[in-house]
């Protein structure tokens, strides 16, 4: 039936990725970058396309692309997912402090970098970032997670109260450490919170792929467990489903993909929140095709969003961050407006 | 066979059931009848394996429930619980097809179809199927849910169907549908136990029913056995009366007119109101009575002299007035 979507999707990803490739200081035509990935890929022989740009495209713009489809990706799933766990439309990975948490992290280790780290070089200093947000990360959903539990099975509502704390603590120290910080700092820190894709390297990419991987596989196979999250939690134990585990799981993998990006890229809001929404609305509530549909426009949002990013006031480049949720926010409270009662908590 | 031995369900220094005792074989629908907090929810939960009792056994078909896993169980039992609710607008067809996740894998997705099929029919939901759950009635939401429960056993054999308060919210017509429906499928082999506050849907389409007070079961009988004036005081401290339905010949009750003095109803904010129309009513009174005293009058009114005089009536009655002085 719905199944539609998919190809639509798909189709409109891959045309965004094409007209992303071909965007930038040197623009090339959507046609030779076609010609151009069907070269690398033994499709087409000799198709006369210049080998510079080749180069621009593998070298600059296909790694900064790639990875705005697999974070687009990640926080698009991860919302989907989190959302049917917790039985309502406006949760977002955010809530159980993930955010929060890798925006310490990273705001401690940016204001400790000139006084502790000096001497290490710039590419150390980017993967200490970037891991030690992914540790807060961890480290604030786990606390919420355990936090939350009652008789030992994760409640959902002390969840949320227990992320709301969560958030509110983190906070308040990235505001203390951010109030402390010099010029220079600052603005690295103003940079990081903002989000951004500049700084993406095939590297990256590996490092990023399995944390997004793992999840984009295995979080569309809850999709019917999360279906009957809705009708309650005893009732989906009632349908034989081990609801602890649910949650402990979509937990886990949301951490791990959510964390992961928010290390790579800084924070990208209202992705996870829109994007599930957003599907919602074109194909309806059913979890098993929502959350690989999210997947699919998450990849396409962010794409987009990176290409307005790069392009509206260019050479200077726009924090994805602003761009998201400049474009978020009046479609977020759209849906609010229009569905105002429907969204009884 | 359904099997609890002794259970007792302690929560809080709290003992909500004690010593619950009661075996039923397939083809047996039980109406578990209580006044409220009397425990029968709990009771449900327990018989569905969502609590595990903190003494005694529960068997179901010669195993202890709590040796069932998870997805066995769903295969075995079903449950509808009395509060569901849903913010996410699913469509009736795909909640009710929820009841059948537990079969996919087992079962073909076209008996699946045909069973969703069936129960959306018999609960009267079928012109529903493509309607978002949350634009519908309560009772009409209540049959969702009926439905979904039946989806999930529909094609087992002995399975034991639990239902706490079905009828709620459901107009007479579905209050009569969804108990006869809980009745064919006995019928068919079922077990059901059914948690109701309609004494006389109770005895009408029960075999058998079990009283609860106190989380303790105080009568268990056929309708006939169990429904007497005196029974029916001592569960929910009502005047019923109990006749026998001579088409059917079973029993049926009604209760007696419960009456409140108004008088006591509110008086915080009547206060100044009643004194009023207390005024109105001792002046009318005096109007056709001219000759009664004051004593009379209160009784006649069914208040206090004392009442009577704080309307500010006093200086009327001379002979009280001379009294309050001299004393």
């Amino acid at each position: 039936m719905r199944n539609w979507i998919y190809p639509i999707l798909i189709i409109g990803l891959i045309a965004a990725i094409c007209f992303s490739l071909g965007l930038g200081a040197m623009k090339i035509p959507v046609g030779e970058v076609v010609s151009i990935l069907l070269q690398k890929m033994g499709l087409l022989k000799d198709t006369g396309a210049s080998p510079q740009n080749a180069t621009v495209i593998f070298v600059v713009r296909l790694p900064r692309v790639v990875l705005g489809v697999l974070v687009g990706a990640a926080l698009g799933i991860s919302g989907a997912a989190i959302q049917g766990v917790f039985r309502n439309p406006l949760a977002e990975p955010g809530l159980i402090g993930i955010s929060a948490g890798a925006s310490l992290m990273a705001v401690v280790i940016i204001a400790l970098e000139a006084a502790v780290f000096v001497g290490l070089s710039n590419l150390l200093g980017y993967y200490l970032l970037a891991f030690g947000a992914f540790t807060g990360a961890c480290v604030a959903a786990l606390l919420v997670y355990q936090i939350s539990k009652t008789d030992g099975k994760p409640n959902v509502a002390t969840m949320l109260l227990a992320g709301i704390a969560i958030n509110a603590l983190a906070g308040a120290l990235t505001g203390l450490i951010t109030y402390m910080a010099n010029d220079q700092q600052l603005r690295n820190i103003t940079f990081w919170l903002l989000g951004s894709l500049g700084g993406a390297t095939w590297q990256t990419v590996t490092v990023l792929l399995p944390f997004v991987l793992l999840p984009l596989v295995l979080l569309p196979l809850t999709g019917k467990a999360l279906n009957t999250f809705a009708l309650g939690e005893v009732q989906a134990e009632h349908l034989g489903i081990n609801t602890a585990a649910v949650k402990r799981n979509v937990v886990i993998l949301a951490t791990m993909a959510v964390g992961a990006c928010v290390a790579v890229t800084g924070i990208i809001s209202f992705v996870g929140l829109l994007v599930p929404h957003t599907i919602r609305l074109l194909i309806g509530v059913d979890n098993r095709k929502l959350i690989p549909a999210s997947a699919l426009l998450g990849g396409l949002v962010l794409t987009l969003a990176d290409m307005i990013s790069r392009t509206l006031i260019a050479p200077i480049e726009l924090p994805i961050g602003v761009v998201t949720a400049i474009l978020g926010t009046p479609v977020f409270l759209y849906i609010l407006i229009k569905d105002k009662k429907k969204l009884s908590l | 066979m359904f099997i609890a031995e002794k259970i007792t369900y302690e929560t809080a220094g709290r003992e909500l059931i004690k010593d619950f005792s009661m075996s039923m074989h397939k083809g047996e629908l039980i109406a578990v009848l209580g006044a409220n907090g009397a425990g029968k929810s709990t009771l449900l939960r327990m018989l569905g394996g969502e609590k595990h009792p903190s003494k005694g056994v529960i068997q179901l078909h010669g195993r202890p429930l709590k040796q069932y896993r998870a997805k066995e169980l769903a295969l075995a039992r079903a449950v509808l619980v009395q509060h569901n609710v849903i913010n996410l607008s699913f469509t009736v067809e795909e909640i009710v097809a929820m009841g059948r996740y537990p079969h996919n894998g087992q079962s073909t997705a076209l008996s699946n179809g045909r069973v969703i099929q069936e129960v959306m029919e018999i609960t009267g939901i079928e012109h529903l199927a493509e309607r978002s759950y949350l634009s519908l009635s309560g009772g009409e939401q209540q049959r969702v849910h009926l439905a979904r429960t039946l989806a999930q056993l529909w094609d087992i054999p002995n399975a034991l169907l639990l239902m706490d308060e079905p009828v709620n919210s459901m107009d007479i017509q579905y209050q009569h549908q969804t108990l006869a429906i809980a009745h064919a499928l006995a019928q068919k082999g079922f077990m059901v136990i059914c948690v109701l506050h309609d004494i006389n849907l109770a005895a009408q389409y029960a075999s058998r029913i079990i009283m609860l007070k106190n989380g303790r079961k105080w009568y268990d009988g056929t309708p006939a056995e169990v429904l007497s004036t005196k029974q029916l005081y001592d569960i929910f401290e009502i005047d019923a009366d109990v006749y026998t339905n001579p088409k059917t010949l079973k029993p049926y009750s009604l209760a007696k007119q419960v009456i409140i003095n108004y008088n006591i109803i509110n008086n915080t904010i009547m206060e100044n109101n009643t004194q009023m129309s207390l005024k109105q009513q001792y002046l009318t009174y005096k109007q056709e009575n001219p000759k009664k005293r004051i004593r009379e009058a209160a009784q006649d009114l069914k208040v206090s002299e004392a009442e009577l005089l704080m309307t500010g009536l006093g200086e009327t009655v001379t002979k009280l007035k001379a009294l309050l002085k001299t004393s």
